[in-house]
């Protein structure tokens, strides 16, 4: 208003909005964080699979943190071949021997990096996975040779608990 | 600020007179101090142990508690036992799950993750286990209750003989504090009916608080972040009310009235 | 109102307020003319605001986790008390809300009752704040019927059975609303929809009864019109809404202490039991705010008459208007209506603590004289007032009261004047 002194109004005004502003922050927090995974859901983190009636050549699928994953036997053949791969070849590079550690056993995240569907089995160019929706071709690794997606499919945190048994998570 | 003074003396009347009068009934219930009232009110660590001990000792036979899992008790601001110590508490429940890659149910024994295990398959068996009356979900209890932790605390110790001229059917105990005094359940507790691990000498008292305690932070978890919050939360606007009174002065100090 | 000669300095708000008048809209709140002698009972309605939007947008992030199915709403909330992050203070918020949103609401109305902000020119707005109220009921008994515990069930029982008292088409309609032969699965999920719905009503009809009041203008604790805006009145901003916001921050510290130190204290223990349609808790009892009406609906014996005076109690507000006949707005100037005005709040809250007892021998005779009296004010003694009454002679103008201090003190100042020209 008519009151144009800037020094005086200065100190309250100011810290009366300072004070405001980190309170209206505060409470913006909860209403964000409310829609993060919550305490049963974070919970759910791991699962354990049996394997053990897996022939090779196949594929299961299980669900985990509600994607699936693929856990495929593989044939010495399709090793053989995903370890041949030169890296140049590959749009994402990574080593066969770094995606599964047990030659016999690949486990990956059955989710296309393109945009999120999940890929054919024995299917596609590279006898791995093929992708409907956009025409992504992963190779036996499941790693991407053509189309549009641009990562590998992810290879999740696992362990064998035992001969049988994969723990995912 | 007279004006003020009157809101505040008609809001406090006003909330006093309903909550008084909703808690309609008054019974002297017994007392004991607990850590968990007030305005920085924590849960004792050691009574919630003790507490989820004599829940699974002796209310869990009959008792569910189908809202809480095992990874609660782990979680901060409850009993906190290690997360080893959770695992193996878990760990001895079997749980049934399924079904597997053959169409088959199968139990294994309870992860964190999983829900408290239930003494009966539903509502209807629990009753038939009991002569008809259903023990109640524990999760819940003390806010389901009229007087609270107060209520359960005096309910677990007022259990009399009943006053003559007064006869009870088979199965039905006296309790003083119980509504109506009338009580499907007998006395849970009696004294050193179990073992403290921590040498507290298990009396009926003592179990009783443990156990309320237990159930307290069963029905309200975060109990002890809303306490911390509330005074944050209470602080905070008591500074922004004293800042934005004086800007209130001042600004209306431009004009020729009173606030 | 100066909103019509508004332009907006820079070129681009121009245009766009050529288009949209928006900044014309802002500036005209901004620079509202308002009574400056309005005191702290007129922050109610910035509260009331604050009120309404804490409800929806805690509403809404209640909404993502809460399940609207009988068998499991009950486990849904558990599930927002337990897991979801900060669920169990948004919740507490949005219940404990709900009371706040009713004690704001009963003070805004008793200040119109006070100081007369209903009688004309200012009727359509009291009568959309009728229609708000009516709807924050609706909402509310919605809204505590979803967790779906004990009280929720029956609550909703009793309440949806007022309509059976409806000659012929009772049963029906009653049928109807459950959508089914008792309040079940099909109940909660029309409920939910509704308490979802009515919210936005009230939000539209908040911006009617703000606009319909900025028309005529606020009133004032002196109760007379303005008759020099430049000084009588102060902008909105930053007058009104420095106000508003100390009187709001007061609000909240109580609001806070619900929610952090006692949020169950003003619901039911019966709540936190899983709705059962077996057995009725001992005592229902609706929530506090609904209670002078419960106490109404049962000091009547008979079951359509229960309903037709507890609707007629509400209703009879909308005509209130017309019933006051008294030319004075302000209480201040009414020796004896300020008298009535204070028995008739006692006589509210007598009816609020009867509504929670239970309805027998003395508790039922004093809800019944209670419940006389209630219509006897509206109905006979407002009316008489407005022709009998005495009042005491108003100033010229808002400064006046303002410089001759409080307009109790005025008011004070004048009576003994007019007793020594006697």
């Amino acid at each position: 208003m008519s009151d144009k002194k800037p020094e005086r109004r200065d100190f309250l005004f100011t810290a009366s909005y300072a004070v405001g502003a980190v309170g209206a922050a505060a409470v913006v927090w909860p209403l964000i964080d409310q829609m993060n995974p919550d305490a049963s859901v974070k919970a759910l983190a791991s699962t354990e699979v049996d394997v053990g009636s897996v022939k090779r050549g196949n594929t299961i699928t299980v669900l985990w943190r509600g994607k699936p994953v693929f856990i495929r036997r593989r044939t010495e053949e399709e090793i053989k071949e995903a370890r041949s791969v030169k890296m140049e070849d590959l749009i994402h590079p990574e080593k066969d021997e770094d995606r599964a550690k047990n030659p016999e056993w690949l486990v990956m995240l059955g989710v296309c990096t393109h945009l999120g569907c999940v890929p054919l089995n024995d299917k596609g160019d590279y006898d791995g996975w093929f992708c409907p929706c956009h025409g992504s071709h992963y190779d036996t690794s499941g790693r991407i040779r053509k189309g549009p997606a641009p990562l590998n499919m992810e290879v999740p945190k696992y362990e064998f608990v035992n001969a049988n048994t994969i723990k995912i998570g | 600020m007279k004006n003020l003074i009157k809101l505040f003396y008609i809001i406090s009347f006003f909330f006093l007179g309903t909550a008084y009068s909703l808690s309609a009934e008054k019974v002297d219930y017994l007392k004991t101090d607990w850590s968990f009232k007030g305005l920085f009110g924590k849960f004792d660590r050691g009574s919630l142990q003790r507490g989820y001990q004599v829940y699974t000792e002796v209310c869990a036979a009959c008792h569910s508690m189908k809202y809480l899992s095992y990874r609660n008790l782990a979680e901060k601001g409850g009993p906190e036992f290690p997360i080893i110590q959770a695992k193996a508490i878990a760990a001895s429940f079997e749980v049934l799950d399924g079904p597997n890659a053959d169409g088959e149910m199968f139990t294994r024994p309870a992860k964190l993750s999983d829900k408290f295990v239930m003494p009966y398959e539903n509502e209807k068996a629990a009753q038939a286990a009991n002569g008809g009356a259903y023990p109640p979900d524990m999760s819940v209890l003390v806010k389901a209750r009229g007087g609270g932790v107060d209520y359960i605390y005096s309910l677990l110790q007022g259990y009399e003989d009943a006053p003559s001229g007064l006869t009870l059917d088979e199965g039905v105990h006296y309790n003083k504090y119980m509504y109506g005094n009338k009580i499907k359940m007998s006395a849970p507790l009696s004294d050193g009916i179990i073992e403290y691990g921590d040498g507290t000498v298990a009396s009926v008292e003592q179990m009783s608080k443990d156990v309320t305690t237990f159930l307290m932070w069963a029905a309200e978890p975060h109990l002890e972040a809303r306490h911390r919050m509330g005074f944050k939360a209470i602080v905070y606007l008591i500074i922004l009310t004293v800042l934005v009174y004086f800007s209130m002065k001042k600004i209306w100090s431009r004009v020729e009235s009173e606030v | 109102m100066s909103d019509h000669d508004y332009t907006p300095s820079s070129k681009v708000g121009k245009w766009f307020n050529d288009r949209l008048p928006l900044l014309t809209l802002a500036n005209h709140l901004t620079d509202y003319p308002t009574p400056k002698n309005l005191n702290y009972w007129w922050t109610f309605g910035g509260i009331l605001t604050f009120c309404l939007i804490t409800q929806i947008v805690t509403g809404l992030t209640l909404a993502m986790h809460y399940i609207a199915h009988a068998d499991m709403a009950f486990e849904s909330v558990e599930h927002i008390m337990r897991d979801v992050n900060y669920g169990w203070l948004i919740r507490y918020i949005h219940a404990n809300g709900a009371s706040m949103f009713f004690l704001a609401v009963y003070i805004h109305i008793f200040r119109s009752l006070f100081y007369g902000s209903y009688k004309s020119p200012r009727e359509i707005i009291w009568i959309i704040g009728i229609i708000i109220y009516l709807l924050m009921m609706a909402a509310a008994f919605m809204g505590y019927v979803l967790p779906w515990g004990q009280m929720s069930f029956w609550g909703a029982t009793v309440i949806t059975n007022l309509f059976s008292a409806i000659p012929l088409v009772g049963e029906g309609i009653v049928t109807w609303l459950w959508g089914g032969y008792s309040v079940d699965n099909p109940t909660l999920t029309r409920f939910f929809t509704l308490h979802y719905l009515i919210p936005f009503l009230i939000l539209g009809l908040v911006v009617l009864h703000i606009w319909a009041l900025h028309v005529p203008g606020n009133n004032n604790p002196v109760g007379i019109d303005i008759k020099k805006p430049s000084k009588d009145t102060v902008p909105f901003h930053p007058y009104i809404v420095i106000k508003d916001g100390f009187a709001l921050l007061m609000f909240m510290i109580v609001f806070a202490f619900f929610v952090f130190y006692s949020p169950n204290i003003l619901g039911h223990a019966d709540n936190y039991i899983e709705a059962n349609p077996m057995v009725t808790p001992a005592h229902i009892v609706p929530e506090w705010y609904l209670l002078p009406f419960y106490a109404i609906l049962r000091s009547v014996p008979d079951k359509l008459l229960g309903v037709v005076a507890m609707l007629s109690a509400i209703l009879i507000l909308a005509v209130l208007p017309w019933l006051d006949t008294s030319k004075i707005r302000s209480a201040v100037f009414r020796p004896l209506y300020k008298q009535f005005y204070w028995i008739l709040v006692a006589d509210v809250l007598i009816l609020g603590y009867m509504g929670a007892m239970p309805a027998e021998g003395l508790y039922l005779l004093i809800a019944r004289v209670a419940t006389a009296y209630y219509f006897l004010h509206f109905l006979v003694i407002l009316p008489v007032l407005g022709f009998k009454e005495k009042t005491i002679p108003v100033p010229l103008s808002i400064t006046e009261s303002v410089l001759g201090g409080s307009p109790n003190l005025a008011a004070a100042r004048n009576r003994e004047s007019s007793e020594k020209l006697k």
